[in-house]
């Protein structure tokens, strides 16, 4: 069975990197926004179906499709957002997660009302795996990577060096101050909303590409998102990534002990275990 | 028709048992639990496994709420240290666990087939219309029970600590209270009764599965605490009972408008009860036990 560890260790870090596009979408808007938006969950669901829509319906390349999802989550998000949730955010953050739970069974509907509850699947030439050593790869899987190590830098990029990356954290960091400093703190919002979400469906259609997607999609991912998120600290971007590692990884390498049905409980655990010890994740909040 | 109206009674009942439960966490505690169906779940098993196995009913349902009133107390004392939006997520993630575990332990929940033949009070005795009828009351009368019993919690000197507590943790503690004793209480009685709850659920249909756990379970009970408004024990019921008839009659939707699948009607259906959720948290926020307002601005 310990043979099997390195190849846990490969799927894990590759499951790692692609988790970590959606975990970083969210932590990014709870980091401006102060609230756990829940509607991520269908948010990922959608994604990965403009991405088939695109793919399938309209025969565009993957990278192309990749664009759908992330201008239709983007759109999508901020509509839910200015109709369902900023009204909201003045009665507390509890409210407004409440509010976008709500939003979850609506979007997720509004997906099974278009597509139905088939299983469908991308329009993919079939590869051979790669082997090497005694470790196999899919292309597709490098592929996935590749775009969202490139997905990855880019955010990086535009939170580090951009003037709207700046007034992003500006406004994460102390609202107040950063209104006083003439940055529209409503803006800078409703923009973290529409790269956050953009970024979440993106990560949905890079988790859906490697098999069938179905309108459950997004809440199966749901507990190994937030348990990214979580894990590493809310609202912290390298936490993102560092927790999208660590939960990946785990859950792959928990088949060496579990059944495959409570891969996704491991995220769970890893929750549990991280707030016992550090009630604000492994970072902590806010690290940039 | 009559076995409809008395079944639609009986569902209404169960929803306002789990929305008095929730209100004593919420409500009382001011403590998020979005893994409410995991609870549902728990108490739903428990007392349908162990009446099959030959325990009386009513020695089942108190073993139901033990076992998921247990539960809550570990869920509760592992996340004392948590803020409110932590909470969330790792409730709604005990929810989700437990319908893992009820879909993939086939030796004891039979998995996603569920199980069929619980018992339920004088079933075989009397005919399925009177068993309707006898249910009805019994739902009606434990629901004016805890209905009771809430109400007093919540004047009674454990309430305004709770209360107290909900407001502002740190004075609580100041003015002396056992603060994180009360919470895991508070969490431990809540999750008592759902589990409660569960187990009628159970004992009623004769049937259960985990499908019927899903976290929408948690969303319609929201809705029932939060359309009731205040918090109070009387909103947590008069909500249930709003949300049933919203729930039954959007069942009629396929025939009203023609060529639409299943399918399409369902999902219609649970747009509808996801969309009124945000209606009336935008119509009567102040319904809602406010969360500790965050020093954060308002964006």
């Amino acid at each position: 069975m310990l043979d099997l560890l390195p190849q846990f260790l490969l799927n894990g870090i590759i499951y790692g990197a692609l988790l970590a596009v959606p975990a970083v979408g969210f932590s990014a808007m709870f980091s401006v926004l102060r609230f756990p938006n829940f509607s991520v969950a269908s948010q990922a669901t959608v994604g990965a179906f403009a991405g088939y829509a695109a793919n399938v319906w309209l025969g565009w390349p993957i990278l192309l499709a990749v664009v759908a999802a992330f201008l239709v989550s983007a759109v999508i998000g901020v509509i839910v957002d200015e109709v369902a949730l900023r009204p909201l955010r003045k009665h507390g953050a509890l409210t407004t997660a409440i509010a976008s739970i709500a939003g979850v069974v609506v979007l997720e509907n509004v997906v099974r009302f278009i597509f139905g509850n088939d299983m469908r699947g991308y329009d993919l030439p079939l590869v051979r795996d790669l082997r090497f050593w005694d470790l196999r790869i899919g292309p597709q899987q490098i592929n996935n990577l590749l775009i969202a190590l490139g997905i990855m830098a880019v955010i990086f990029a535009v939170l580090r060096f951009t003037r709207i990356g700046k007034a992003m954290r500006a406004v994460a960091d102390n609202p107040g101050l950063a209104e006083l400093k003439g940055i529209d703190s409503i803006q800078i919002g409703r923009l973290a909303v529409f790269f956050g979400m953009g970024i979440v469906g993106t990560g949905g259609l890079l988790l859906g590409l490697g098999n069938s997607i179905d309108p459950m999609l997004g809440f199966r991912f749901f507990l190994p998102i937030f348990a990214a998120a979580v894990v590493g600290g809310l609202g912290s971007t390298p936490g993102a990534v560092l927790g999208a590692m660590v939960v990946g990884i785990g859950e792959e390498a928990s088949l060496l002990l579990l059944s495959p049905a409570y891969k996704s409980a491991v995220g769970f655990l890893f929750i549990v275990i991280v707030l016992s010890f550090r009630p604000r994740g492994i970072l902590g909040e806010r690290a940039y | 028709m009559v076995s409809y109206l008395l079944a639609t009674l009986v569902i209404a009942g169960i929803y306002a048992i789990l929305a008095l439960g929730l209100n004593v966490i919420w409500g009382l505690g001011g403590m998020v639990n979005l893994g409410l169906a995991g609870f549902f779940a728990v108490g739903a098993y428990t007392s349908a496994l162990s009446s099959i196995g030959g325990l009386p009913i009513w020695l089942a349902c108190i073993l139901a709420m033990v076992i998921a009133g247990s539960i809550g107390a570990l869920l509760a004392r592992l996340t004392l240290n948590l803020r409110g939006d932590y909470l969330a997520i790792v409730t709604l993630g005990f929810g989700e666990l437990v319908r893992l575990i009820a879909a993939n332990e086939l030796w004891l929940t039979n998995g996603s087939d569920g199980i069929s033949g619980i018992p339920g009070p004088w079933r075989g005795d009397l005919t399925p219309l009177q068993f309707n009828m006898l249910f009805a009351v019994l739902i009606v009368v434990l629901v004016v029970t805890i209905w009771w019993l809430t109400t007093n919690l919540r004047k009674s000197p454990m309430g305004r600590a709770l209360r107290a507590l909900a407001d502002d943790e740190t004075a609580a503690a100041v003015a002396g209270k056992p603060v994180r004793k009360m919470k895991v209480q508070a969490f431990a009685l809540g999750s008592a009764v759902i589990g409660f709850g569960g187990a009628l659920y159970g004992h009623y249909f004769s049937y259960i599965a985990p499908d019927l756990f899903r976290p929408l379970i948690a969303i319609y009970i929201f809705l029932a605490v939060t359309a009731g408004g205040t918090g109070r024990p009387s909103g947590a019921v008069l909500g249930a009972i709003v949300v049933i008839a919203v729930l039954e009659g959007t069942r009629y939707f396929g025939d009203v408008i023609p060529y639409l699948s299943g399918v399409k009607v369902a999902a219609l259906r649970e747009i509808l009860v996801g969309s009124l959720l945000v209606v009336i948290m935008r119509l009567r926020p102040e319904g809602l036990i406010p969360a500790r307002p965050t020093t954060r601005a308002n964006i």
